[in-house]
């Protein structure tokens, strides 16, 4: 009884610390995922001659060392609280989702070994060599991204095992890896990750050109970064619609909350914004039949509202999960239109908008995009709940119920919050030192 | 069969941790001894340049290690990690502050700050060890039994044999940072600063050594389990480390700074290897083995292929790093 009080106390802190550690790594694990790509191609740029992206690429690579290595320690702390938070997961499940880990692991080490040649052997290896040396930096952030989602997309949607009295059996790792939720769910993410960088790193460059500093090193600085996020914008957009309707397949309860169904409706309307007030959504602006047609293809189809479950199967959180949703989308929406703004004017005058609201948007879509992956993140983690692994597994039944584990939580929040103000210091500290290049590789 | 392959490629996971992301903790040890700014800066500078391109792929053998445990022995790994969340979350966070402070440290010139990051750089390299050390006493005297938190959330890390590994593990990492960083500070021609190393390296094997003794003693009345092992199938592994480390010691008081990288290292890998060949098939005493927490066969198969396969693409590149910053620059940079 001692244990199960423990337990019962455990699992809000349990669910906050998880939350908070990965909500906070997940903004540096995109960058270490998109940056890369970002440096790559402002290197192989500047390599062509052009002086002010060879400059960037320098700075960008400085920054990433920080980034990075803020990243891959709290990423750690990830791999540590998967045991020491979730026993009953890993216990149980460790022999089914550990495989994407282990690869993971391998991309993690070609990561960090080539990240070490490459920010600290720009004078020791030729300009060429030096651009190869960061390929395999981009594509095994890329691949590590998809090893880590896949174990995520597993969670929604557990395949490749038998579990019988608490034991798996017959278990098929790639089965498991390769579940239905996997195509979209990685392909969201890592679009996500490219994009967050994208629109944050272009942000950075639209406040300086906004203060004046408009010159060519600072317009490339943003445009480089802006038109890789715009130009994957609509494609993020498209897997993004193709990933709902698998929700709505897959895991029709979380669609509900999602978009605020809570009793089953034919012909169901998309209900934009709103709140749960005694188990139904107010206030919501309603476009008739909507939902119907995105999630079904049929503007008559019945969309499952929450209650097709009994309530204890059901997530608590249904307005944050809706609200997160629509977030998620609105800004979607808005960062399209941003990188039209930037195409139009491409097309018609070959050169981005002059208008100081450009930049201003430019400004807002680097935090926007942040929210727009942390609402993102929202709702398909708290979406799921109660479930760890869903219908398989409560998140209840996973947790640690050792005695005193929300201190573990009240640490976390006060290092985090040093953390936080620390690495934006020493960032903002960093922009204010001008980049030069050693004079040998100016050329 | 197939768990003891994937109990090899994790023994030699965490000897790789100890021995190379170790000596990254050492070095931070060091850092903290180094003395006043402008004292310690020359040592400092040795350290910073040494440790810099490595470490982030030193410190992924510990990921390593832990995605081995949980893939191939998922019951292990849940136990460890719930009955010892204490000293894990303070080496977790340890491991926040050493690296992101490293970094910062890196990043900034101004020296008030440069301090402040120094001193948290410093500070949680000893720190984490210290925590892991504990872990791997918890693990070794048997205080970690099977199942969600079963054992003595406290107990279990906060004992004589706890003790004994954390202050051993710091030592270790010690000791072997010091001795890498002899030869590395001579190859850049630092003969002072290589001079100061070796009397370190000298002082920490002595004490590492004398440590080491004396937990025999701790191990005979607290883990009387893990000193039969030591002493039964463990012996000749721990007669080694005795050997290579009078050894090392010969060698420092030589100067011959390349070999005794080898025989320092051969040391630790000997005290890790005995531990492991004396607690052998238990991974937890007396409630787990190798065979019965096993993950399912279909796991272990697809376990070992990718351990090779990600292997294959793996030592390459660590020799490709390693190599790349033991030689000297090409060219100068510019400032």
């Amino acid at each position: 009884m001692l244990v199960l009080a423990s337990a019962s106390a455990n699992l809000g802190a349990a669910r906050a610390q998880m939350g908070l550690s990965l909500g906070w790594h997940i903004v540096f694990a995109c960058l270490g995922v998109g940056f890369p790509a970002l440096i790559l191609l402002a290197e192989w740029r500047g390599l062509h001659g052009d002086v002010d992206a060879m400059r960037l690429a320098r700075r960008w690579a400085k920054v990433a060392g920080v980034l990075f290595a803020v990243g891959a320690v709290s990423g750690t702390i990830l791999s540590f609280e998967m045991g020491l938070l979730w026993p009953g997961l890993m216990g149980t499940f460790g022999s089914v989702i550990g495989l994407p880990f282990a690869l993971e692991g391998f991309a993690f080490f070609i990561e960090a070994i080539f990240l070490g040649i490459y920010l600290y052997a720009w004078d020791r290896l030729s300009p060429r060599v030096h651009l190869a040396s960061g390929i395999p930096i981009a594509v095994a952030g890329v691949a590590s991204a998809f090893f880590v989602v896949t174990a995520n997309s597993w969670m929604n949607d557990p395949q490749g095992f038998t579990l019988t009295g608490g034991r798996v059996s017959n278990v098929h790792p790639f089965v498991a890896i390769l579940n239905p939720a996997t195509p979209v769910q990685t392909a969201h993410m890592i679009l996500a990750a490219f994009m967050v960088t994208g629109f944050a790193v272009a942000a950075v460059y639209a406040v300086a050109v906004l203060r004046g500093r408009n010159d060519r090193y600072h317009r490339v600085g943003l445009l480089l970064p802006l038109a890789v996020a715009a130009a994957l914008t609509p494609a993020q957009i498209v897997v993004g619609d193709i990933a709902a309707r698998e929700v709505a397949d897959r895991q029709p309860v979380k669609l509900a909350a999602m978009e605020g169904i809570a009793h089953a409706e034919a012909g169901a309307g998309e209900h934009i914004g709103g709140v749960f007030i005694n188990g139904s959504l107010q206030y919501a602006l309603v476009i008739p039949h909507a939902l119907a047609f995105l999630a079904k293809g049929d503007v008559n189809a019945t969309v499952p509202g929450l209650d097709s479950v009994p309530a204890q199967d059901r997530p608590e959180a249904v307005t944050l999960i809706h609200l997160a949703f629509d977030t998620m989308v609105a800004i979607g929406f808005l960062l399209l239109g941003l990188g039209a703004w930037l195409l139009g004017s491409w097309v018609r005058r070959r050169r981005p908008p002059a208008s100081r609201w450009f930049l201003r948007g430019a400004v807002l879509a680097g935090p926007l995009s942040v929210v727009a992956m942390e609402c993102g993140w929202i709702t398909t983690e708290v979406g799921r709940q109660p479930w760890i692994v869903y219908q398989v597994m409560r998140v209840s039944a996973a947790v640690n119920p050792a005695p005193g584990l929300y201190w573990g939580l009240v640490a976390l929040v006060i290092v985090y919050a040093v953390l936080t103000t620390v690495t934006i210091t020493v960032l903002r500290r960093m922009a204010r030192t001008p980049e030069r290049i050693p004079s040998e590789r100016a050329t | 069969m197939l768990a003891n392959v994937v109990l090899v490629f994790l023994w030699v996971g965490i000897t790789a941790y100890v021995l190379l992301g170790g000596a990254d903790f050492g070095a931070g040890f060091w850092d903290l001894l180094a003395g006043s700014a402008r004292r310690g800066a020359e040592q400092r500078h040795r350290i910073e340049e040494s440790i810099g391109p490595v470490w982030e792929a030193n410190h992924v053998w510990l990921i390593f290690a832990l995605v081995v445990v949980w893939t191939g022995f998922p019951a292990v790994f849940a136990a460890i990690a719930s009955t010892l969340y204490i000293p894990l979350t303070a080496a977790a966070l340890g491991i926040i502050f050493r690296g992101s402070a490293f970094a910062f440290r890196k990043a900034e010139s101004e020296l008030w700050l440069r301090r402040i990051f120094g001193a948290a750089f410093a500070l949680s390299s000893v720190i984490t060890p210290f925590f892991l050390g504990t872990i791997a006493g918890a693990i070794a005297s048997g205080r970690v039994p099977l199942g969600s938190a079963s054992g003595d959330v406290i107990g279990s890390w906060l004992n004589p044999t706890s003790l004994l590994g954390g202050t051993l593990a710091v030592e270790v990492c010690a000791y072997l940072a010091a001795v890498y960083l002899t030869a590395d500070s001579r190859r850049h021609g630092e003969h002072d600063l290589a001079g100061a190393f070796r009397v370190r390296a000298l002082a920490m094997g002595v004490i590492t050594g004398v440590t080491a003794l004396a937990g025999i003693a701790v191990l005979h009345s607290d883990a009387p389990g893990l000193f039969a092992g030591l002493t039964g199938r463990g012996l000749p592994l721990i007669f080694a480390t005795s050997a290579f480390g009078i050894a090392s010691l010969a060698l420092l008081a030589l100067r011959r700074y390349v070999a005794v990288r080898m025989t320092a290292a051969l040391a630790v890998v000997a005290v890790l290897w005995g531990w492991g060949v004396g607690q052998y098939p238990d991974l937890l005493v007396g409630t787990a083995t190798v065979t019965s927490a096993a993950a399912p066969p279909d796991t272990l198969v697809v376990l070992v292929i990718s351990l090779a396969a990600g292997s294959a693409i793996l030592v390459p590149a660590l020799v490709l790093l390693y190599s790349l910053f033991q030689t000297a620059p090409r060219t100068r940079r510019g400032s």
